[in-house]
């Protein structure tokens, strides 16, 4: 699979696609998208650019192992779902909002962490899972 | 349409059981898929039907009014796809170690707890 | 009352700590716990005979009308009194007989526990609490009767009375339950104010039925009977104490208690005069042909037990004063003569009648105290005996239907054990003393004094029963008798019918004596009808029963999967099948077929040959692919159909998937064809007719309305609430975050579970 075309391509094609996960993943709440969907392009970025470039290579773009993504996904997202015990007196999962919105990205709220939790957790799993899998094939 | 899609739920339906009752773990996998695929498609169905009118308010609107597909199938589709994927991996590399460990994919042979069997 | 009930369960915990001091020497200090308890309840005398209730509340689990309420009436207090009584005289024995013995702490535990237990029984006033010390009876009484547990026939005889006793409780909680539900109350005095409300209900019988039940399992009642003889192989001190003194009692007890709530209806005479006139001369014949001594005492009784079912049953306020008398005479002399019992055996070393002889002139007192015990069995004058017999006597002559038969069945029964008592206590020392036996000695007092005391009592009682009668049996009368009457309990009648009866039955029975002889042969004779008794129609049932379940695990438990998935798929095809066309109706709306575009047929039938391929390729790439293309399809079916997230989704994991199955699928072997064809054929029509009934409810479910309530808040509230538009992110992010929350801890496990599965070795498997 390592054609000349795909590699001199991924090289590009990894940054694109892994913008373009975040773009998917910042409009989920207006638009199509999210933290899901964001999360399984982002691994399919990584993915194919182990294919193209050795999953060695791959992983010392990545620096650390993607397990890691997974207990930091999880503690994002349960932060965000107790940060309105912690700062506010409403219940567990209330969402909270910025009073002005941001350019590009729009208003900020819990949610959109709770996303970026879920986002992360699928990536890490999803890695986790292939180059497992790949590492011992 | 829907009795379209309900003669399909029902292929997939009976599909996945045939597959998973043959002797071959591959096969098994393969007809977990296809069930879960049935499952998805009956819940979707249970939401009913809705050609071109996603979900989603307007970005003029606050409330979303006039006909709209269903939100909460959706949302547990969404869910149950992305759930169905970490079973199909866990189960994919379960029978590759089983066949690994016990050099079958014979589900009859596996019919003992025995440890040296 | 509590600290009573308290007591005993506190002593065996201590024990299990501190048991070790008290096998030795400091065994007899033990017994300072029934005896306290004894002197506890004797205070309560003059209250009760004032005609007092005592009641004593402790909330439990109020909110199921579960507490700890005790009762102390002349009812309780006649059962506690001999609960303690005996208990003192049997732990104070118990110190003599297993002297030195390994485990005698142990034995003394369960023994109180057993006491505190049986004390908690009879001053319940709450079902539930007393359901709960019936349970603590069977289970302590179980480690009791199994207590040689080195012996096979013992482990295997208290299992027997555990099953049995255990049927019973579960019976009794039955009763109990639906008891409480008809009267609206566990508490029994409550109940009391409601005999025609539960008589008149339609449960009524099947309470009675389920409250006989447990009383007769556990008061050993025809033909339930068997498990009390095999009981017997345990050490004589726990003989004398739960099989002939309180345990077996406890059945008679419930009816007792019982009695003023359920009597209401005729079934309830009925039964308990039939089971318990049954049982009385059924296991009183038994007693002829039996030479083992223990074994004379376990059918006597038996018989015992069935007078006293069956004066409950006559239910008059003379037959529960009968009833309530006997329960005194019975525990007097029965104790006395297990414990006598257990002395022959502990000096000679057998308890074969036919061998001992003689034994007057080394065991003196013994001997007297056996004489007494047999004098007030068989009911002669002046003992208490007589008391009870005249009033059991009496009661069947004022039975206004059968009066003569009753008397009849009466009068057989108290012969034989007349003769029962005779044998087991005055036989084994008469007539000459054998060679083997001259060198015996007179064992430690504490073993021989605790059967005098009893019997003694039984004589003073006789003589002065006013003590009987304002202690006990005048309340017994107030509480439990319908109609209450004054009476006096008296030695002397004159010259009356029944002491004609009387004399009947004492002539009877001392010819009886002098004629049969306990022989050999008469115990191999009955041997032969064992086929037909319930004990070994029991062993047969529990023998097929364990038949049935090996076939019916042998059969449905085979190991292979596609055997347990065929099954839960047919027994789902069934059951969906009877539902849908149980009530059939087909509604298919085919004008929207009109607006189908080409696309969406194109994509449809890409749909359905992909899952076809799956099925039918032979190649294991192809099948991999067609899974892709299906996965495709809905990927497009979602965009379609208004749900661009699950488009997305899908698309994206169906790439993950095949991606996934290519890594592995050169590891994983080829396909074989290992199913025969009438096996394919056979699943085949199976899952078919499975699609098509998933078919079937889904058009059914399409006929229905829809519920839109949910969908409606969620687009209502979506933004003003969660700031979102796109409502599906925001169910998932917001609405229902914690439900997405477990998900992705799911999909963290799942990728665990992988990274373990491959990553980990497990190295004693791969170095086979």
């Amino acid at each position: 699979m390592r054609t000349i075309i795909l590699k001199s391509a991924s090289s590009y094609l990894l940054p694109v696609l892994l913008l373009f996960s975040v773009f998917i993943l910042l409009r989920g709440h207006y638009l199509p998208g999210g933290g899901f969907v964001g999360g399984l392009v982002a691994a399919i970025a990584f993915v194919l650019d182990a294919f193209s470039n050795g999953l060695d290579k791959t992983k010392s773009v990545l620096k650390f192992h993607p397990g890691f993504l997974m207990p930091l996904g999880l503690l994002i997202a349960f932060f965000s779902g107790i940060s309105p015990i912690i700062f506010t007196d409403m219940p567990l999962m209330t969402g909270l909002w910025a009073e002005n919105p941001i350019p590009v990205i729009g208003y900020i709220g819990s949610a959109l962490f709770f996303d970026l939790g879920v986002y992360l957790v699928v990536i890490g799993a999803s890695l986790t899972i292939i180059f497992t899998i790949s590492e011992s094939a | 349409m829907e009795i379209i899609l309900a003669i399909i739920t029902g292929v997939l339906y009976a599909s996945g059981v045939y597959m998973i009752m043959r002797r071959s773990m591959v096969k098994l996998i393969l007809g977990i898929i296809l069930l879960g695929n049935g499952v998805n498609l009956l819940i979707f169905l249970l939401g009913r039907i809705t050609k071109g009118e996603p979900p989603i308010i307007d970005s003029a609107e606050k409330v979303l009014e006039g006909v709209y597909a269903d939100p909460v199938p959706q949302a547990l589709i969404l869910t149950a796809i992305v759930i169905s994927f970490g079973l199909q991996a866990f189960a994919i590399i379960l029978v590759k170690r089983t066949y690994k460990v016990l050099k079958t994919d014979d589900l009859d042979q596996l019919n003992t707890t025995d440890e040296d069997s | 009352m509590l600290g009573a009930v308290l007591l005993g369960l506190l002593f065996s915990f201590f024990l299990v700590f501190a048991g070790s001091y008290f096998k030795g020497r400091l065994a007899v200090l033990s017994s300072l716990v029934p005896i306290s308890l004894f002197v506890y309840f004797l205070t309560y005398i003059p209250d009760i005979a004032q005609g007092e209730i005592i009641y004593e509340n402790y909330e439990w689990i109020p909110s199921f009308g579960v507490n700890l309420s005790f009762t102390l009436d002349g009812l309780a207090l006649l059962f506690a009194l001999m609960i303690t009584g005996v208990g003192s005289l049997v732990f104070l024995y118990t110190s003599a007989y297993l002297k030195n013995h390994k485990y005698l702490d142990r034995f003394y535990g369960y023994l109180s526990l057993f006491m505190a237990a049986m004390l908690g029984l009879v001053l319940s006033d709450n079902l539930m609490s007393l359901f709960i010390f019936w349970e603590l009876t069977s289970i302590s009484s179980f480690y009791l009767i199994g207590f040689n547990n080195d012996k096979a026939d013992s482990r295997k005889s208290a299992l027997i009375a555990l099953g049995i006793t255990g049927i019973g409780g579960l019976l009794l909680l039955g009763g109990a339950v639906l008891l409480g539900d008809v009267a609206g109350t566990y508490r029994i005095s409550e109940m009391l104010a409601m005999r025609d409300v539960i008589s008149d209900s339609p449960h009524y019988l099947l309470i009675l039925l389920l409250i006989f039940g447990a009383a007769f399992t556990k008061s050993a009642q025809f033909p339930f009977h068997f498990w009390l003889p095999g009981a017997m192989k345990a050490p004589t001190p726990v003989s004398t104490y739960l099989h002939s003194a309180t345990m077996v009692k406890a059945g008679v007890y419930l009816l007792f208690r019982m009695s003023p709530v359920l009597s209401g209806g005729d079934i309830w005479h009925t039964i308990l005069i039939a089971v318990g006139a049954i049982t009385m001369v059924y296991s009183a014949i038994h007693i002829i042909f039996r030479t083992d001594l223990k074994g004379i005492l376990a059918y006597s009784t038996i018989s015992a037990l069935g007078i006293l079912v069956f004066l409950i049953g006559i239910g008059t306020q003379a037959a529960l004063i009968a009833a309530a008398v006997f329960i005194v005479v019975h525990a007097l002399y029965k104790a006395s003569l297990f414990l006598i019992t257990g002395i022959i055996d502990h000096e000679t070393g057998t308890r074969d009648v036919t061998q001992l002889s003689g034994l007057r002139k080394v065991l003196m007192p013994v001997a007297i105290a056996g004489f007494i015990a047999a004098l007030i069995s068989g009911g002669v004058p002046p003992t208490l005996g007589f008391i009870g017999k005249d009033l059991i006597y009496e009661s069947t002559l004022h039975y206004a239907d059968s009066a003569i038969l009753l008397t009849g069945l009466a009068i057989i029964t108290k012969i034989l054990l007349f003769y029962g008592g005779f044998v087991a206590g005055v036989k084994p020392f008469m007539g000459k003393l054998p060679e083997k036996f001259s060198k015996l000695h007179l064992p430690s007092p504490l073993m021989w004094v605790p059967p005098l005391i009893m019997t003694l009592a039984g004589i003073v009682f006789g003589v002065f029963p006013g003590l009987i009668e304002s202690a006990f049996a005048k309340p017994i009368a107030m509480t439990q008798a319908i109609n209450y009457e004054e009476f006096h309990l008296k030695l002397w009648h004159g010259f009356t019918t029944i002491l004609g009866l009387s004399a009947i039955t004492i002539t009877a029975g001392t010819v009886l004596y002098f004629t049969i002889k306990p022989k050999h042969s008469l115990e191999n004779f009955i041997a032969k009808f064992d086929v037909v008794a319930p004990k070994d129609l029991l062993i047969k049932l529990s023998e097929g029963f364990a038949l049935f379940s090996r076939f019916w695990t042998n059969s449905f438990q085979t190991g292979y999967l596609r055997h347990y998935l065929s099954i839960i798929v047919g027994f789902l095809t069934l059951l969906l099948g009877y539902l849908i066309f149980s009530d059939f109706s087909l509604n298919i709306d085919v004008s929207t077929l009109a607006d189908l575009t080409i696309y969406e047929i194109s994509i449809l039938i890409m749909l359905l040959l992909g899952v076809l391929y799956v099925v039918f390729t032979k190649s294991r790439l192809a099948a991999v692919a067609a899974t892709g293309v299906v996965g495709l399809s809905f990927s497009l079916l979602f965009l379609f159909y208004s749900a661009p997230d699950l488009a997305m989704t899908q698309f994206s994991v169906d790439t993950l998937t095949v991606i996934l199955f290519v890594l592995v699928l050169y590891k994983l072997p080829k396909y074989l064809k290992l199913s025969d064809s009438k096996l394919r054929i056979k699943h085949r029509i199976l899952s078919i007719s499975f699609g098509t009934l998933i078919t079937l409810l889904i058009l059914r479910v399409l006929n229905e309305p829809k519920n839109t309530e949910i969908s409606e808040y969620y687009a209502d509230y979506a933004y003003k609430l969660a700031h979102g538009k796109n409502i599906v992110n925001v169910i998932l992010v917001d609405f229902r975050g914690i439900d997405t929350m477990i998900e992705i801890s799911v999909l963290i496990v799942a990728a665990l579970g992988v990274f373990g599965l491959l990553k980990l070795r497990l190295k004693t498997r791969d170095k086979k």
